[in-house]
């Protein structure tokens, strides 16, 4: 399976999100330490049970497809019974850690820093997980998974946001962003993109490299005079968007009927897209592209920190990693895993290949202290991005 | 236990074993002489889910509105302030979005009630009564398909090679495609029931034989649907507009499905909630939509349409 659960769920988990506004609202005052707490030494006994909370697919016991179960095994080497939710958005995860309730969570790059900074998650050890060692290089220590050198937790899949184009309409193939931004005039109305405040860092990748000027080292660390200029593509972008996507299905659609003939996607959907007969095709830009990268994280408040860090482990396993990744449709973050997965799949998604990870950039919290290290100027967070990405939008 | 108020057994039969004195009985022998104490019973748990669940949640809804929210930690910090209110006031996005989404709703309510007028009043006054209730069964239909169906369905539809395209392309004409247009083609279709049948209850209360005085004393067709049909259907009509329009009003769902690239309040309330983690504005920005629709309802109280709801 793939991402679809994950923006499928969000009509029904924002139905009742606004529906819960006072319920929420409840929640979020009640924590608030800053503090994650010091990393683990040593590990103790299992403590028989650990609750989790992960994208749909990350966690599968067999419940929705018999053939899929990966926690199985795992209880049954470590006695630590599993209990598992499912969150929909990142913002819903983060909703959730606050409550304290969960030992472990697997949270893509734009929620981390954010659980960081709040305190509802604790360092790692990462000595204390030996398949840690497996896990490709290019994928630790960055600044999404970790703050000062101290590691927040291990590596899961990640993947690329890929540039997809109609092969019928769009001639010459492109190498290029510039079909999506300064040359999105010649496919007007047929343009489509991601549907995220975190889109605004795919515009800055393509002026990283086209307006070099700007000095923009890093697409998450825009300063006041970057992040407009960002805003200012993105605003001219928008006379040409068809639509904007968040939901998979209606991205498949879109290519499928030639309401969208160029613009972001992921791995899986050109596969999905592919199996269908389409006429589409995918490129990793020259500029490079946006990306996720996930993190299993341990909470702050874990009554289960040895099951955590037993389920820690055990994810970041060849056999496991292999067969989360897969089901979910995105790389492995560990070497081994690809002997684990069916034919192909691996290459589909360019598991491994360290040249073609080191042009993805991952979604990474935009704050106020840049993320680049810049400490001269502050840069544009989170909260101006969603503002302007609703303005862009207009 | 007492005997003394079981009624004497008829002679040659089995005497009916007095009712035990269980707990259930003795309450029911209490609510049954305390009458006041039996509507607090009744009434507690509608008042509770009415007081508490709604009433408690929207009350907490506005209050909300005034706090404000630290952006990195997503902490809500409940100290009152104006920001937000002021933001949605005078912020140019939320003006336009608000004039956009009124625009939609409008559109919406006008194309529903020219629908609806005619089909509610052939239902109602010219089918057989076999025919009435098909078409009730008819117009009720669409409704127990989901929502999200229907709203895809359109989708498919609205597309470049959608089955619109393929019939109108042959007259020279062309899908809308995704955007606003498409947008209130969908929710016209969504929330026309809704406005058919309050109007054909309406219409049902017309007595005939006002129609057939109209025509006997010289009424043209047109002047008795002026002068007689609409004034008493008037406040049936009114009340399928407040369907049709609040339903847009407050919408999400089907403009992020045909609507292209516009957004719609509701798209602003659920960004907020949703990837923005800021309840405190979007609770600002759904203030908008209440205030225009109890604006709305202010307005007609008086024609008693919230009757025919």
């Amino acid at each position: 399976m793939t991402r679809i659960p994950r923006r499928a769920a969000r009509v029904g988990t924002t139905a009742l999100a606004i529906a819960s506004v006072a319920v929420l609202t409840a929640c979020g005052t009640t924590s608030g330490s800053t503090d994650g707490g010091e990393a683990a030494t040593e590990l103790g006994e299992y403590e028989g049970q650990v609750s989790l909370l992960a994208w749909p697919g990350y966690v599968e016991d067999g419940s929705n497809d018999p053939a899929i179960d990966w926690v199985t095994p795992f209880e049954e080497a470590t006695g630590c019974v599993v209990t598992s939710k499912t969150y929909g958005t990142s913002d819903e995860a983060f909703n959730l850690m606050k409550t304290g309730e969960y030992d472990v969570v697997a949270a893509s790059g734009d929620a981390t820093l954010r659980l960081i900074a709040a305190g509802d998650v604790a360092p790692v050890n990462t000595d204390l997980i030996p398949n840690y060692e497996g896990i490709y290089d290019f994928l630790k220590e960055k600044e999404w998974n970790s703050v000062d050198g101290v590691s927040y937790g291990v590596p899961h899949g990640y993947g690329a946001n890929l540039l997809m184009y109609n092969t019928d309409e769009v001639t010459p193939a492109p190498t290029s962003w510039d079909v999506v931004f300064d040359a999105a005039g010649d496919y007007s109305g047929k343009v489509t993109a991601y549907d995220s405040p975190i889109y605004i860092a795919d515009a800055a990748v393509y002026l990283m490299a086209h307006e070099p000027e700007l000095g923009i080292e890093n697409p998450y660390a825009l300063d006041e005079t970057q992040f407009a200029a960002a805003v200012d593509l993105l605003k001219a972008q928008r006379e040409h968007v068809g639509e904007y996507w968040s939901d998979y299905l209606k991205e498949i659609q879109a290519f499928e009927t030639g309401d969208s003939v160029v613009g972001t996607t992921w791995q899986v959907i050109q596969n999905v897209l592919a199996a269908s007969g389409a006429t589409t095709d995918v490129v990793l830009p020259e500029e490079g592209a946006t990306g996720w990268s996930d993190t299993w994280m341990i909470g702050s408040e874990a009554e289960n920190p040895n099951c955590a860090y037993a389920w820690l482990d055990y994810i970041a396993s060849p056999e496991a990693n292999g067969a989360a990744t897969e089901y979910f449709g995105e790389a492995p973050s560990n070497e081994a895993a690809c002997e684990f997965r069916s034919e192909g799949s691996c290459e589909a998604f360019h598991a491994g290949d360290a040249e073609y990870a080191a042009q993805i950039w991952y979604w990474t919290t935009p704050i106020a202290e840049c993320v680049d290290g810049r400490t001269d100027v502050e840069c544009v967070d989170y909260a101006g991005w969603t503002t302007a990405w609703q303005e862009i939008k207009g | 236990m007492t005997t003394t108020d079981a009624p004497a057994p008829a002679p040659g039969r089995t005497p009916v074993p007095a009712p035990r004195d269980t707990l259930a009985r003795r309450g029911s022998v209490y609510l049954s002489s305390h009458p006041r104490a039996r509507l607090a019973l009744l009434l507690s748990a509608p008042l509770f889910w009415l007081g508490l669940v709604y009433i408690f949640a929207l009350a907490a809804l506005l209050i909300t509105a005034f706090w404000s929210v630290d952006s990195f930690t997503g902490q809500i910090s409940t100290e009152f302030t104006l920001d937000n209110i002021i933001t949605v006031v005078t912020g140019s996005l939320y003006q336009t979005v608000t004039l956009r989404t009124l625009g939609v709703a409008l559109a919406v309510t006008v194309i529903d009630v020219a629908l609806a007028l005619p089909i509610a009043f052939f239902m109602a006054k010219v089918a057989s009564p076999r025919l009435q209730r098909a078409l009730v069964v008819a117009v009720l239909t669409p409704l127990w398909a989901s929502y999200l169906v229907k709203a895809y369905a359109w989708r498919s539809v609205l597309s470049q090679d959608g089955i619109l395209e393929w019939l109108i392309s042959p007259l020279g004409l062309h899908t809308p495609g995704y955007g606003l247009p498409a947008t209130i083609i969908t929710l016209s279709y969504l929330w026309l029931p809704y406005v058919i049948l309050p109007i054909y209850a309406g219409l049902e209360r017309v007595p005939d034989s006002l129609l057939e005085a109209s025509g006997d004393l010289g009424g043209s067709t047109w002047q008795t649907m002026r002068l007689v049909v609409l004034p008493m259907a008037m406040p049936a009509i009114i009340a399928g507009t407040i369907f049709s329009f609040s339903l847009s009003l407050g919408d999400y769902i089907t403009v992020n499905i045909v609507g292209g690239a516009s957004q719609m309040l509701g798209n602003l309330v659920y960004t907020n909630v949703g990837a923005a983690n800021n309840l405190p504005l979007a609770s600002a920005i759904a203030l908008i939509p209440i205030v225009i629709i109890s604006g709305y309802l202010f307005l007609v109280r008086r024609t008693g349409a919230l009757d025919n709801l």
